[in-house]
C-alpha cells in the first residue's frame, strides 16, 4: 500500500511540474515556424539560415520586448512542396494552429507559396518569404493591403528583375566573345526548361535578343526532369550557336551542364541555372560543370559588411555555400529588429515596423517596396551572376554595372575549348 | 541532321534497351512484372555513389561491388516479398511497387532530395558522322551488345539456360518434372537485376542521381515491352531502338517541344497496340518457345 501511494505521489508531482512548466515555455519564446521542403537542398537552406541567426540573435540575450529578453524558438516544418502542394498547406496549418508559431518564414514553390501565404494571411501571421519569385505574391499586397499586409519577400528579387539581371549577364558575355573572338554577330540558342515561369522569359527573349543585335538560332524545351539532353546537344551545335541562353529551375541543369562540359560544345552557357547555385554542382557534375554562368543570390564578396561574415559562418558550421533560401537568415534578424522598435508581438504594429526595415542586408541593402518586395538596383540588392572556375563559384558580376563593383568581382572566363574552337 | 538523329536515336535506344532486357527476361521467364526493375538500377547507382565518395574506392572498384551488393538486395527482397506470392500476378505487380516506393523513401531519408553524381568511365568524347558522341555514351552503345550475346549465351548454351526455357514454356510442368522452379525464378531474377545494375552503371554517369530517378526510365520501359510485345528479349531490344529514333526525331524536327519525345514515344506505342494488339514479337516468342 506505502509503494502505490508513493507512485502515486511521484505522479502528481510530475503532472503539476509539467503543468507549470508549459506557461513558462510559451511566455518566454517566440515561436518562428520555417517553412519549407527539408529533405531537399532547398528546405535545409531555409533551416540553415534562421538556425544560424537564432543561434546570434540568442546568444546575445534574445528579442527584446518590454523591457524583457525572450528568446526564439524555431520550429522546423516541411512542407514537402516540391512534391505536394496540399502537404504545404497542411504543413503551414499544422504551424499556427498546433505549433502556435508567431511568425513564418520560408516558402519555395510558387504554386504552394501561394497558398501558404492565404492561410498566414487569414490568420493574420506574418510571413517572411524566402523562396518564391513570382510577382503575383508581392502584387497581392498591392491591390487588398489590408488583406496581405503580413507578407514580405526577403529573397530572391522577384523574377521581372532576375529576367533583367538575365539579360544583363547575356549582354556582357555576348560582348566578350565578340571582341576577344572576333565574332561579328553572336548566335544564341535558347535553352528552357518546359515549365509556367519560362514562358515570358522564352517569348522576351525572343523578341530582344535580335534588338540587343544577337540571333537567335532556335528554341529547345526539355523537360525538368529531363536526364539526358545529349540529342538538344548535338541540335545547339549543329546550329552554329556561340552562346547556350539557358533557363533551368529543376534538375535537367546538371545533366546538361556535364553533358555540355563532356562533349566540350562550342558554347557558353548563359542566364539561370538554379542547380550551378549550389556547392554540390560541382562535384554532381563531376567537375564538367566548370564556366556554367548563372544568376545567384550569394557569393563571397563584399556586396554590404555583413556578407563575408555571413558567407563563412555558413559554410563554416554547414560546410557548403548558403543558397538563396538562407536569406531567412536575414528574415531573422530584420523580425528581430522590427519587434524591438515595435516593442510589441502585435502583427499591425510589427508590420508597420518591418515596412521601416533598411538594413545593409547580406545580400544588399534590403529595403521593402511599398507591395513588400525587395527593392532591386544600384545600391540596393542587384542579385549577382556567379561562374564556375576551377571547381569555385566565382562572382563575376555586376563588375562595373551602372557604378556597381563589389569587392572580390573576378572577371568572367570564355571556356578554353571555346576560345580553341574560334581562334582556329 | 540525318546523322544526328541516326547517332542519337542509337545512344538513345542502346539506354533503354539496358534496361529493357531485364525487364522482359523475369517476365518471360517467371512471370513477374518488377515494377521495382528501376528502383535496383537506382540502387545500384547509389551503391556506386555509396563506394566513390565514402569509402575513397575508384570509379572501376565502386561498380565491381555494387553490382552483386544490387543483385545481393534484389535477392533477398524475392524471397521475403515476391516469392511467397508468386503465384498471384497481381500481388506481385503491387508488391514490386510497393518495394520500389520503399527503396525510393529510403533513399530520400539517407540521402535527402540532393542530386548527386558519379564519375564515368571513361571521359571526353568521340566524333561518329560528325556529331559528338560522349565516350560513356559509346560505351553503352557497345555493352549492350555484349549483353545480348550474354543473355543468349546463357539461355542457348547452359544446363540453367535451359532450365530457364523450360521453366519459361511450363513452370508447372517443369515444377512435375523434379526440377527446382524457385531456384530458377531466383537466378533469373538475380541476371534480370545484374542488366538493371550494370544499366545504373554505365547511364549514370551520364545523369544524375536522386530518390526519384527510377521513374522515368520505369515508364520508358513499360512502353518498350509493351511495343516490342511483352516477355520477348528481341522485342524489346527493337522497341528500344524504335522508341530511342522517336525521342532524336522529335528534338531535332521540333526542338521547341523537345519536352514532348517521351509522349512522341509514348504515343507510337499506342499506335502500334491499336494495330497489333500484342505488339511487334509477342506471338513470335511464344512460338519460338
Amino acid at each position: 500500500m506505502k509503494r502505490r501511494n508513493l507512485l502515486q505521489r511521484i505522479l502528481c508531482f510530475s503532472v503539476i511540474v509539467v503543468f507549470m512548466s508549459i506557461p513558462a515555455w510559451g511566455a518566454d519564446t517566440i515561436k518562428i515556424g520555417v517553412l519549407g521542403p527539408m529533405a531537399f537542398t532547398q528546405g535545409e537552406g531555409h533551416w540553415n539560415g534562421a538556425t544560424l541567426a537564432a543561434d546570434e540573435i540568442n546568444a546575445q540575450g534574445g528579442v527584446t520586448v518590454n523591457g524583457a529578453k525572450r528568446q526564439i524558438e524555431l520550429i522546423k516544418v516541411d512542407t514537402n512542396e516540391f512534391l505536394s502542394v496540399p502537404d504545404a498547406t497542411n504543413a503551414v496549418e499544422l504551424a499556427i494552429s498546433r505549433f502556435n508559431a508567431d511568425f513564418l518564414t520560408g516558402g519555395f514553390r510558387t504554386e504552394a507559396v501561394t497558398v501558404m501565404q492565404d492561410i498566414a494571411m487569414d490568420n493574420k501571421k506574418i510571413f517572411l518569404g524566402c523562396g518564391a519569385a513570382h510577382p503575383e505574391l508581392c502584387e497581392r499586397v498591392a491591390t487588398d493591403y489590408n488583406r496581405y499586409k503580413y507578407w514580405f519577400r526577403v529573397t530572391p528579387i522577384n523574377s521581372k528583375f532576375l529576367v533583367k539581371v538575365d539579360f544583363i549577364l547575356l549582354g556582357t558575355v555576348a560582348k566578350i566573345m565578340a571582341t576577344q573572338l572576333n565574332i561579328p554577330k553572336i548566335k544564341v540558342a535558347i535553352v528552357a526548361e518546359q515549365a509556367a515561369w519560362n514562358e515570358p522569359i522564352v517569348s522576351v527573349a525572343q523578341k530582344k535578343l535580335p534588338e540587343m543585335g544577337m540571333e537567335v538560332v532556335g528554341v529547345w524545351r526539355p523537360s525538368p526532369v529531363a536526364t539526358d539532353v545529349g540529342a538538344e546537344l548535338s541540335a545547339v551545335q549543329r546550329a552554329g550557336a556561340h552562346i547556350i541562353f539557358t533557363s533551368f529551375s529543376s534538375s535537367v541543369g546538371i545533366p546538361f551542364a556535364k553533358q555540355l562540359g563532356e562533349l566540350k560544345i562550342p558554347a557558353a552557357p548563359v542566364g539561370i541555372n538554379v542547380e550551378a547555385q549550389k556547392q554540390s554542382f560541382y562535384d554532381a557534375t563531376g567537375g564538367k560543370g566548370d564556366y556554367t554562368l548563372t544568376i545567384n543570390t550569394y557569393a563571397r564578396v563584399k556586396i554590404t559588411d555583413a556578407t563575408i561574415p555571413f558567407f563563412d559562418s555558413y559554410l563554416k558550421r554547414f560546410g557548403e555555400a548558403p543558397n538563396y533560401t538562407a536569406g531567412t537568415y536575414e528574415a531573422l534578424h530584420i523580425l528581430k529588429e522590427a519587434i524591438e522598435r515595435a516593442n510589441s508581438l502585435d502583427s499591425d504594429k510589427v508590420v508597420m515596423e518591418l515596412e521601416k526595415t533598411d538594413r545593409p542586408g547580406t545580400a544588399g541593402r534590403l529595403v521593402f517596396t511599398k507591395d513588400h518586395d525587395v527593392t532591386w538596383g544600384p545600391g540596393y540588392v542587384t542579385g549577382l551572376g556567379t561562374q564556375w572556375q576551377d571547381g569555385k563559384n566565382q562572382c563575376v558580376w555586376p563588375m562595373g554595372w551602372e557604378g556597381v563593383t563589389y569587392e572580390g568581382v573576378v572577371p568572367y572566363k570564355l571556356p578554353p575549348w571555346i576560345v580553341e574552337h574560334y581562334k582556329k | 541532321m540525318l546523322q544526328d538523329i541516326i547517332i542519337n536515336g542509337l545512344v538513345n535506344g542502346s539506354i533503354y534497351a539496358l534496361l529493357a532486357i531485364g525487364f522482359s527476361l523475369i517476365f518471360g521467364v517467371a512471370r513477374i512484372v518488377n515494377i521495382a526493375h528501376t528502383a535496383f538500377y537506382m540502387l545500384a547507382a547509389y551503391f556506386i555513389y555509396i563506394g566513390f565518395h565514402y569509402l575513397g574506392a575508384p570509379p572501376v572498384l565502386a561498380i565491381v561491388l555494387a553490382v552483386p551488393a544490387t543483385v545481393l538486395t534484389a535477392l533477398v527482397c524475392f524471397r521475403l516479398f515476391i516469392d511467397p506470392i508468386q503465384e498471384h500476378e497481381a500481388a506481385v505487380l503491387i508488391a514490386t511497387i510497393a518495394l520500389a516506393m520503399v527503396i525510393q523513401e529510403a533513399l530520400l531519408v539517407v540521402f535527402g532530395g540532393h542530386y548527386l553524381g558519379v564519375p564515368p568511365l571513361i571521359s571526353g568524347y568521340v566524333e561518329l558522322l560528325g556529331v559528338r558522341v560522349t565516350k560513356q555514351h559509346v560505351l553503352a552503345l557497345g555493352f549492350v551488345l555484349v549483353a545480348l550475346a550474354l543473355v543468349w549465351v546463357l539461355l542457348m548454351r547452359t544446363r540453367i539456360g535451359l532450365a530457364i526455357r523450360v521453366t519459361a514454356q511450363d513452370r508447372e510442368i517443369a515444377n512435375l518434372m523434379g526440377m527446382d522452379v524457385r531456384r530458377v525464378a531466383m537466378v533469373t531474377m538475380a541476371v534480370s537485376v545484374m542488366l538493371a545494375a550494370v544499366a545504373g552503371a554505365i547511364v549514370v554517369p551520364l545523369t544524375v542521381l536522386d530518390p526519384h530517378m527510377w521513374m522515368h526510365p520505369l515508364i520508358m520501359m513499360l512502353a518498350i515491352v509493351v511495343l516490342g510485345g511483352v516477355g520477348s528479349v528481341k522485342g524489346s531490344l527493337l522497341g528500344s531502338f524504335i522508341l530511342g529514333f522517336a525521342e532524336a526525331l522529335v528534338v531535332f524536327l521540333i526542338p521547341m517541344g523537345a519536352f514532348l519525345k517521351g509522349s512522341v514515344a509514348l504515343s507510337i506505342m499506342i499506335l502500334v497496340l491499336l494495330i497489333r494488339p500484342e505488339g511487334l514479337f509477342g506471338v513470335a516468342f511464344e512460338e519460338e518457345r
